[in-house]
């Protein structure tokens, strides 16, 4: 699975309640949820992301709330993926459950600049900045974790494997 | 393999005798929780799997504690879900307002989650459950969802930093100025995807009120669960709490520590005689200082509640400070009982008519502000200190707003004060 798109950067810790703060959480639906994404770390941010964009960022992110409205969030505002420098172990579990492609990288966020564009190969690992001519590998996600994701998401997975 | 109190629970869930950190188990769960905010989208994602029964009525609890008393229309439709749902499915364990309280405050409460279980919540605090010596760790929505369909989740498993806590606990401190100066030592991600094992004599004496505290807050230093190994005031506690399922609890203490030689990925051993009550300041929970060293700040709101902060314990010393004295006549300080149970017997003793005459806005057991839901929301600008966890950017309101974190004895006193203050200057 490749993706490509421009970068949108943050820097380290950023949590769910910029994310996707609380007083939209009196809904699931994903379309509003992700017209408010990030609004608290960048009011103008919903509205600049075009279809396929990625986030990078740096240590921690998604730290705070257990929150499956923060990854429904960024997903639904057109984000293809996020890459950190680590992810809260929360959200980690989050995103591979619904279905957000996400990377660590210990490296990129030092290198890759906002507005970049640049290509992701999920299946490899691999990490092309296209405007800067580098690339980076990380690990591949462990097999069952692949499965989940090539199913769609946790709940198809178990109803496949039940 | 020497393995740790962690590592035991996890093991003893999945059929095996033993377990190695970075290892991915599926695990049995004993328990499993979600709330108004999480629960309808675990609800969705079940309904949409063609799912038809829950795999155990008995071990799912369903608590509208966030937005409840319903805050408007569309929360009310989430609280209806979780209704019809544990009409539906017969759920044991679902909490009409009126009787729910602050989860992690009820759970425990009602004995619902033990010595050696293993429990998921959707809700990140669900780590609360540390201390009463359980494997307790929050998920997401659909997760939550899939442990209702199987009862199963995986998990890896997690490498644990043992805190040693020496010396003796100064006046106005205790379990909440612990966990703020672990977290504002080790950082917000010190301990990420880790467990943290409480222990030492300081921890010995904890009261288990400042127990569940501390392990409430493990979540803000990135760790997967905090734990405490079981001792006499675990037992004394439970003895309350899980009536029949008492002895079968005690039983398995005897399993439930860590091995001498287990292995750590750090160890610290801290003297803690003479610190301060703690503060976080805005706006990460890491940004610890001693209570003196933060200078004529005023404040606006000041909360007394939450899961972390809002049981009996906590409401006695916030009455001692309030006693016979005014909250600041530009301040607003809100008292939330956790549960049904707690704000009984706070009138019982006499708190909440000290909190009434001091001014206070006393509340349903609700998380409300915590949050930023409703029920004490801060204006551009505004500056609050909180009993509660977290204070992120916009975390309890505007986000131009300022959230401060410290114990109930600092946000009384500031309360009064109306900046924030050491109790000694209002109290002996």
């Amino acid at each position: 699975m490749r993706l490509k798109g421009r970068v949108f950067k943050f820097g380290d810790n950023i949590n769910t309640d910029e994310i996707i703060p609380a007083r939209y959480l009196n809904t699931i639906d994903p379309d509003i949820l992700g017209s408010h994404c990030m609004e608290d770390a960048d009011p103008k941010f919903a509205k600049k992301v075009k279809k396929g964009d990625i986030i990078v960022a740096g240590r921690n992110f998604g730290c705070g709330s257990s929150r499956e409205h923060a990854p429904i969030s960024i997903k639904a505002c057109g984000i293809s993926c996020v890459i950190a420098e680590s992810f809260a172990r929360i959200f980690y579990r989050n995103a591979i459950n619904i279905g957000l492609p996400i990377l660590e990288h210990k490296e990129v966020s030092k290198h890759i600049k906002n507005q970049d564009t640049i290509e992701v190969d999920l299946s490899k690992g691999k990490i092309h900045d296209n405007t800067r001519g580098n690339e980076y590998s990380t690990q591949a996600f462990p097999q069952f974790m692949q499965e989940i994701v090539k199913a769609g998401g946790l709940m198809k997975y178990i109803k496949k494997v039940k | 393999m020497r393995q740790t109190i962690t590592q035991k629970i996890l093991a003893s869930h999945c059929g095996k005798r033993e377990v190695a950190p970075g290892e991915f188990i599926n695990a049995r769960v004993d328990f499993c929780l979600g709330n108004d905010i999480t629960a309808p989208l675990s609800i969705h994602e079940f309904k949409k799997a063609g799912i038809k029964k829950v795999w155990n009525k008995n071990r799912v609890a369903l608590i509208p504690d966030h937005f409840t008393p319903n805050k408007d229309a569309l929360s009310a439709k989430h609280c209806k879900i979780l209704q019809e749902f544990s009409k539906k499915h017969k759920i044991k364990h679902y909490f009409e307002q009126g009787r729910v309280g602050v989860e992690h405050a009820l759970l425990p409460e009602k004995g619902l989650v033990g010595p050696g279980d293993l429990i998921i919540g959707a809700d990140s605090h669900t780590c609360t459950y540390g201390a009463l010596s359980a494997f307790s760790t929050g998920v997401g929505s659909t997760d939550l969802a899939a442990v209702m369909a199987t009862g199963l989740c995986w998990f890896n498993v997690p490498e644990s930093i043992k805190f040693i806590y020496k010396g003796k606990l100064s006046k106005w401190t205790g379990g909440k100025d612990l966990v703020l100066l672990t977290i504002g030592r080790i950082g917000v991600d010190g301990a990420h995807y880790k467990a943290m094992e409480f222990t030492g004599p300081v921890i010995k004496k904890l009261p288990m009120d400042d127990r569940l505290a501390m392990c409430n807050m493990a979540i803000e230093a990135g760790a997967k669960n905090g734990i405490i190994a079981p001792d006499k005031i675990t037992r004394d506690y439970i003895k309350v709490t899980t009536g029949k399922r008492y002895a079968q609890y005690v039983k398995r203490f005897k399993r439930l520590c860590s091995d001498r030689a287990a292995e750590y990925a750090d160890i610290h051993e801290w003297d803690i005689s003479g610190i301060e009550p703690q503060v976080a300041c805005p706006h990460l929970p890491s940004n610890v200082k001693g209570v003196s060293m933060i200078k004529k700040v005023s404040i606006d709101q000041s909360v007394i509640g939450s899961c972390t902060n809002g049981r009996i314990s906590d409401f006695r010393i916030a009455a001692r400070i309030l006693k016979n004295r005014q909250v600041n006549s530009r301040v607003r300080l809100i008292v939330i009982p956790a549960t049904q149970k707690i704000y009984l017997q706070a009138l019982r003793e006499g708190l909440l008519e000290i909190f009434i005459k001091a001014g206070a806005a006393v509340e349903t057991p609700t998380c409300g502000p915590c949050l930023g839901g409703h029920a004490g929301i801060l204006a551009e600008g505004e500056v609050a200190i909180a009993t509660t966890n977290r204070n992120f950017v916009g975390r309890m309101g505007h986000p131009k707003s300022f959230v401060y974190l410290s114990n109930p004895a600092v946000a009384a006193a500031s309360a009064i004060k109306g900046r924030i203050a050491h109790p000694d200057e209002v109290a002996a």
